[in-house]
């Protein structure tokens, strides 16, 4: 006797629509950086001052995911202003981002972080006569944001930062935070930590972070892009981080800014050491860049954030988002919208959509550096 | 008899017995012969490709791992040294599946036997589509579903199985936080896999013979003994094969596992406290920021799971062998 396969295949064929349709909407969904401050975009007047120069056609971009709102309203601003120009950024992240700029395959990727010297090495492959260089282009806090009925204006520094993600603390009425905030009434509940379960330059960051300024209590490797400590509870993205921490009592977590705002979410000051403690805003976190050196030489502008800067109201858990591009040897095609396209983002008028997005501007200085090195790139 | 299970290959000879040209096979034959051998090649040939490639990729990873990639819970490809390793992985993805079987083989068998042989024919037919349809929905959407929905609905559950069968270790409950574990990707999965299951298993058991059950009928067999003499005997091996169609979806499940669990790199038996992770859902989340060595990695955790998986259809296809032959259509 057969069996009659008909309905058998059917259900196969529905599980691979299933399948494939799961695909297609994890296809775009994975970066769902959604809801970000007040949409910015139509504030500034977007036809005033960009210079189109000789900007035509379409450039591709990708790269990190932490940069995409500030991209979101560059692209709209640039091509309001600029007719038949298109930016096309994907937010893939920073590693699919520079795999994809070393592969020729756009004209400038996003990163969280600098190129590393191999990826350099490989970059001179598709920068003819040149290579591929960083330049900072978006600051932003990273804020760590706490659900916990009651208190409002939680204190807290580098260390006990360190010991609640490191599951050492592990109640809010730990003396520790007792002591950073003698006036607050802390429940005895658990602390529930959650971190990212996916890669992120903002895990990164805020690894770097808590190993520069909190060494004794943190002893993770500070470059993983992966979440390391033990413990805690993980969600996906920074977006699934902020959701568990709005739903969840008596939780803390951490996420870029706009994350905070738009969901209302309480964020931590910081006792950095300054006289008071400094709160997680966009102008806090451009002090705090401020304080970074450049390490990069020639018109490589990569930074080296000063994680445990005092300055007074200078927020320091900040990421800096680079642009990279050829200082030499980009594609002839798309070499004109590229650098109209930087000029307008590296612009004062550029930055300052920065702000109302949750994001941080570049301070003068690096800006200015910036400003320089876009009109020279060929 | 052909036991029909969705394995079983056509007879090699049946082109032949179309009649009237025998021992001279027409051209339609011979095209038809060379389009099914080829197709069939060209199958083997995009297997071994794939193989290839990820050995060949996780070659390269695993040559520069500094810890056991076996046996190490950690995942720190972009370390220096790099030290990555797939323990929690297959710890995780067995696990979750397992639960995932456990409850999803028994419910699925009950719907299809109420389908085939309960159910009158009127709701037969709806609700044969309806257990179609689930297996339409996109993961994804289970995903959001669990997470939204399931999740908050299944921290009452555990705290109940904490309190009454924490003594068992596995629902001891040691750490705080919703539900977004090992237990609740099982029952998510268990799910997702129900439509696969359902509808295989219900198609076999509408093939058992009716003189099989008429004759049981005849001895005096109420409809449960019809059932368990003549019905599941006959669709056991059937059965098997449905079940491992189903756990090949579940060790392989991606984004709901994501969107749903809270991973971290620990092996725990304790099944309601977050924590654990699989193949597909480290891919999912890492895979993005990685850069070449780190994706490499990642392939090598991947090319894991494809053993995995040959080893589980393996394992089924020896017992469908084996039972083949006692199939109680013979019996």
């Amino acid at each position: 006797m057969k069996l009659q396969r008909k309905n058998g295949l059917r259900a196969t064929a529905l599980g691979a629509l299933a399948i494939s349709g799961a695909l297609v909407l994890t296809a775009c969904g994975s970066d769902n950086n959604t809801a970000t401050g007040p949409d910015g975009g139509d504030k500034t007047n977007a036809a005033s001052n960009i210079k189109c120069d000789e900007a035509k056609g379409q450039i591709l971009a990708a790269g990190s995911s932490a940069q995409k709102n500030a991209m979101d309203l560059w692209v709209k601003n640039f091509q309001a202003a600029c007719s038949g120009v298109e930016v096309n950024y994907q937010p893939i992240g920073s590693g699919g981002g520079i795999t994809k700029f070393t592969q020729g395959q756009v004209a400038f990727a996003g990163s969280d972080s600098a190129l590393k010297p191999e990826e350099v090495e490989e970059s001179k492959k598709i920068c003819k006569g040149g290579q591929g260089i960083n330049l900072p282009m978006v600051g932003g806090p990273v804020a760590i944001g706490y659900n916990l009925e009651g208190v409002d204006n939680l204190v807290l520094d580098s260390a006990t930062i360190a010991k609640i993600f490191d599951s050492k603390i592990t109640k809010w009425n730990d003396p520790a935070i007792a002591k950073l905030n003698p006036d607050a009434k802390l429940p005895s509940s658990s602390i529930q930590a959650f971190h990212r379960s996916d890669e992120s330059g903002t895990t990164q960051n805020l690894h770097k972070y808590l190993s520069d300024a909190a060494p004794a209590d943190w002893k993770h490797d500070p470059k993983s892009k992966s979440w390391l400590a033990p413990g805690g509870q993980a969600a996906n993205g920074s977006s699934g981080v902020a959701a568990q921490v709005k739903q969840t009592q008596g939780s803390i977590g951490y996420f870029e800014l706009s994350y905070a705002s738009s969901q209302s979410i309480s964020t931590v000051k910081l006792d950095t050491g300054a006289a008071a403690p400094v709160e997680a805003t966009s102008e806090n976190a451009s002090k705090a860049i401020a304080a970074a050196k450049v390490t990069g030489t020639g018109k490589d502008l990569a930074l080296s954030l000063d994680y445990k800067t005092k300055a007074e109201g200078a927020y320091p858990i900040i990421l800096v988002t680079y642009e990279i591009a050829c200082d030499k040897g980009n594609k002839a095609e798309t070499l004109p919208t590229l650098k109209a396209f930087l000029n307008y983002t590296a612009s004062e008028e550029g930055q300052k959509v920065l702000t109302d997005a949750g994001y941080a501007p570049l301070p003068a200085e690096i800006a200015t550096k910036v400003r320089e090195i876009v009109p020279t790139l060929s | 008899m052909d036991t029909a299970t969705t394995t079983s290959v056509p007879p090699p000879r049946a082109p032949q017995q179309t009649g009237t040209t025998r021992g001279k096979p027409r051209p339609g034959d011979r095209i038809f012969l060379g389009m099914s051998r080829g197709a069939g090649i060209f199958l083997l040939v995009i297997m071994a490709a794939i193989a290839g490639f990820l050995a060949y990729r996780a070659g390269i990873a695993i040559s520069k791992d500094d810890a056991n990639f076996l046996t190490t819970s950690e995942w720190n490809p972009a370390g220096d040294p790099p030290v990555f390793g797939i323990a929690v992985l297959a710890f995780g993805t067995v696990v979750s599946s397992v639960i995932a079987m456990v409850i999803a083989v028994p419910v699925a068998i009950g719907i299809a036997l109420f389908i085939s042989h309960y159910a009158p024919r009127k709701l037969a037919t709806p609700l044969a589509y309806v257990v179609d349809l689930l297996a339409a929905v996109p993961s994804i959407i289970y995903g959001l579903w669990g997470a939204i929905f399931l999740v908050p609905y299944l921290d009452g559950l555990n705290s109940w199985l904490a309190q009454y069968l924490g003594w068992t270790y596995i629902f001891e409950k040691t750490g705080e936080g919703p539900a977004r574990n090992l237990f609740t990707v099982g029952i998510l999965l268990a799910i997702m896999i129900l439509p696969i299951i359902t509808n295989v298993t219900r198609e076999v058991f509408l093939q058992v013979p009716k003189m099989h059950e008429e004759a049981a009928l005849a001895l005096g067999a109420t409809r449960w003994e019809v059932i368990r003499m003549s019905v599941l005997p006959f669709g056991r091996s059937g059965i098997i094969s449905a079940s491992m169609l189903g756990l090949g979806r579940a060790l392989g499940e991606t984004m709901a596992v994501a969107v749903v669990l809270s991973p971290s790199f620990i092996i725990s038996g304790h099944l309601l406290d977050a924590g654990g992770g699989t193949f597909a859902q480290n891919i999912a989340a890492k895979f993005n920021e990685a850069d070449e060595f780190g994706r490499d990695a990642l392939i090598a955790s991947g090319l894991v799971l494809f053993v995995i998986t040959l080893l589980v259809n393996g394992a089924a296809r020896a017992i469908i062998a084996r039972r083949k032959e006692y199939s109680g259509a013979n019996a």
